[in-house]
């Protein structure tokens, strides 16, 4: 048994999570019909500015956020709702947020590109490329500073490894040896341009060269992802230093709500909807016998009933009154 | 006179700089295949190929950086960074090479370049994609601000500031974009630094840029109302800031109203006022500003209406101020 492989069959052994196989279709299912009615308020005007869904993408933040446990960080991106409801942000509050509610995570302050929930772990999706990377990093100085047996994770996109923030904190990390896992979800697109116009080399070789342990993993498949999170995050758990684990998957949707959508490859949006997450979890778990077509089909029911809950009830929410602080000239710092 | 949109105002800016100046070049994210994520530079890239024209990786220093590398050495780089939001990244390769080689180099080389920018609130971007960052580069000495408030203005301007042989920091508020408005004259050049009073009046100077020039001039007109006349100027330049224009206003009307959209502690207001009362103390019985208030942008709508110094707000403050009484549809809100 591998160093790496021992390493994790101890954190099971030690009650680290581990989820049923049918719960990560489930979490995958609840993110896939959060993102719809997002995408359905935003069109009805109850979700402002811009939102940026995780649509395709579901099975990197679940199979990650999997192998977590108590007390981890993670910091997430614009793109985040995924992020946060893998890690167990609760679904109402988030959506609360979208719509700009009183009742919101952040009390309608944050919108959809900035939420913070650190109660559940999640210390901020990062407005700023490459802000994710950054935090996880100061997290996991904290982390082993304090001494704590815990990783913290950073979620960026294949655009951002030509960020400052990337090849400052990948190199600051490993010197440092921090406990802390860079998840590069590589969707092939920036925000419309082609990865491959603006990107030298490979990513994961710039992680490689650094020193970090590096993988690179099929991101559609959650078994996949989880198999390759548990390592990376036991690496980074038994005080090896950073890793670094690239997920190759696609958006099934646009980059916001004002992407023009020609720059994709011909053919490939249904080449890659063969391969969505969703479709590929399900043909496994029936195929292993881990669930049968009446489990599955309950998990479809409950996902979408969960949401369409979380929707009426965001959309009977309170707004927020102006706080009268806000027309004064007084500087907000905590108190 | 025919009318044009402020995007595609800037667009025929960049057209014509570019067909006019073979030394000219313009890049950055998303901005030529796929024509930027403001729909403000499509076809660029087609009509003057991908050597002038061209798509960046996510990488802001760089950009600044090699725009002031290269604008030092024979080009006139026009560069976008996407939202006034991100222009901290580049900020150490503007603040500290482009706006000081001309004078410590002796004035061996001046640096053409240009920085567009996508600013400001009022779009529910949240606090991180919708900020003012004049403030930032107010205190540095050799760079420009312009800030147009008109698809006029903006390409001359624009025109303006490419052909300048300084560095330009040159702000496109995101709320004028789709605004429609009189073309000027073809080929038109516009001077930096140029202040305009776009509506005539006794009572009052309201001094502003950008978006809040037309609450500015909505409020006039609502004030009128009120029996009370205002003049507004349009500052269009901030930095260098023409005074002159303004204490020509004040001198006349004696009272001086400045609307800033950003915060109240170190914002270019400030600095009108400041050298309005050193220099014209004894024209003055009244002078006052309007501004956001000193706390991050909020995202809900209710909350970021509040924050903002609309027209309805610019008119309550001018009564207020004034000891006017409010009229029989009172305005709500107050600062
Ligand atoms: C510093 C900075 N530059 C630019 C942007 C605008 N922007 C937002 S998302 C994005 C593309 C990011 O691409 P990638 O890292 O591949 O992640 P993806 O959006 O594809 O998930 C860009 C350029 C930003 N938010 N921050």
């Amino acid at each position: 048994m591998s160093r790496n492989k021992r390493a994790v069959a101890e954190a099971v052994a030690r009650g680290d999570r581990e989820p049923e196989p049918l719960e990560l279709y489930r979490q995958m299912l609840l993110i896939r019909r959060f993102e719809e009615a997002v995408q359905r308020l935003f069109q009805r005007g109850e979700v402002h500015g811009t939102t940026h869904l995780y649509s395709g993408q579901e099975a990197g933040a679940v199979g990650v956020c999997s192998v977590l446990r108590e007390g981890d960080r993670v910091a997430g991106t614009y793109r985040g709702h995924g992020h946060a409801l893998a890690l167990g942000v609760d679904p109402q509050a988030l959506m609360d947020e979208l719509l700009g509610r009183a009742t919101g995570v952040c009390a309608g302050r944050a919108g959809s590109m900035n939420i913070v929930d650190l109660a559940h772990g999640l210390i901020g999706c990062f407005g700023i490329v490459g802000g994710s990377i950054a935090a996880a990093t100061g997290a996991a100085l904290a982390l082993e500073r304090q001494g704590l047996d815990n990783v913290a994770v950073a979620f960026f996109g294949e655009g951002t490894a030509n960020q400052a923030y990337f090849a400052e904190c990948l190199n600051f990390a490993q010197v440092l040896r921090l406990p802390v896992v860079f998840v590069c979800e590589n969707n092939r697109y920036m925000e419309f341009t082609p990865i491959e116009d603006v990107t030298a080399g490979s990513i994961r070789a710039r992680a490689e060269v650094l020193g970090l342990l590096a993988t690179t993993v099929d991101g559609m498949d959650v078994r996949a992802v989880r198999a390759a999170a548990a390592t990376a995050v036991e690496h980074a758990r038994s005080g090896a230093g950073p890793a670094f684990v690239e997920t190759l998957t696609y958006r099934f949707v646009g980059h916001s709500r004002s992407d023009p959508g020609h720059y994709r490859k011909p053919g490939e949006l249904d080449e890659m909807l063969e391969r969505d997450p969703l479709k590929i979890a399900r043909a496994w778990l029936l195929d292993s016998g881990e669930a049968s077509e009446e489990e599955l089909d309950a998990a479809e029911a409950w996902a979408a009933a969960r949401i369409d809950e979380v929707t009426e009830r965001a959309l009977a929410a309170p707004f927020p009154a102006p706080d009268a602080g806000a027309r004064e000239y007084k500087e907000s710092f905590a108190a | 006179m025919s009318e044009i949109e402020f995007r595609d105002a800037i667009k025929q800016a960049l057209d014509e700089e570019l067909a006019r100046d073979e030394r000219v070049v313009f890049f950055g994210e998303d901005v030529a295949a796929a024509g930027g994520v403001f729909a403000v530079t499509g076809g660029l890239q087609e009509a003057h190929g991908p050597r002038r024209v061209f798509d960046t990786p996510i990488s802001e220093l760089a950009i600044a950086g090699a725009a002031f590398g290269a604008a030092v050495t024979g080009l006139r780089p026009v560069v976008e960074i996407m939202f006034g939001d991100f222009l901290h990244l580049p900020m150490d390769s503007l603040v500290n090479q482009s706006a000081k080689y001309w004078f410590i180099s002796n004035e061996q080389a001046s640096v053409p370049l240009v920085v567009r920018s996508a600013v400001g609130a009022g779009g529910r971007f949240g606090a991180i994609h919708s900020q003012m960052p004049v403030p930032w580069f107010q205190g540095v000495p050799g760079i420009k601000i312009v800030c147009p408030a008109t698809p006029r203005d903006a390409k001359g301007l624009l025109k303006a500031a490419i052909r300048d042989d300084n560095p330009v920091l040159f702000l496109e508020h995101k709320r004028l974009y789709s605004m429609k408005g009189p073309a000027g004259e073809p080929g038109e050049v516009l001077p930096i630094g140029k202040a305009e009073v776009v509506r005539p009046g006794d009572d009052l100077t309201i001094a502003t840029a950008m978006k809040s020039v037309h609450d500015a001039l909505a409020a006039a007109e609502e004030l009128q109302g009120d029996g009370v006349s205002a003049e507004v100027v349009d500052l269009k330049t901030l930095r260098p800031l023409d005074l002159a224009t303004v204490r020509e206003s004040v001198v006349r009307t004696n009272r001086l109203l400045v609307v800033e959209e950003g915060p109240h502690t170190g914002g270019w207001s400030g600095a009108v006022l400041g050298q309005l009362a050193e220099d014209a103390l004894e024209h003055l019985d009244d002078v006052w500003r309007l501004t956001t208030a000193d706390a991050p942008i909020p995202y809900s709508p209710p909350l970021e209406d509040a924050f903002l110094p609309t027209a309805e707000r610019i008119v309550a403050s001018v009564r207020e101020r004034l000891g006017l009484a409010a009229p029989s549809n009172p305005v709500t809100s107050t600062v």
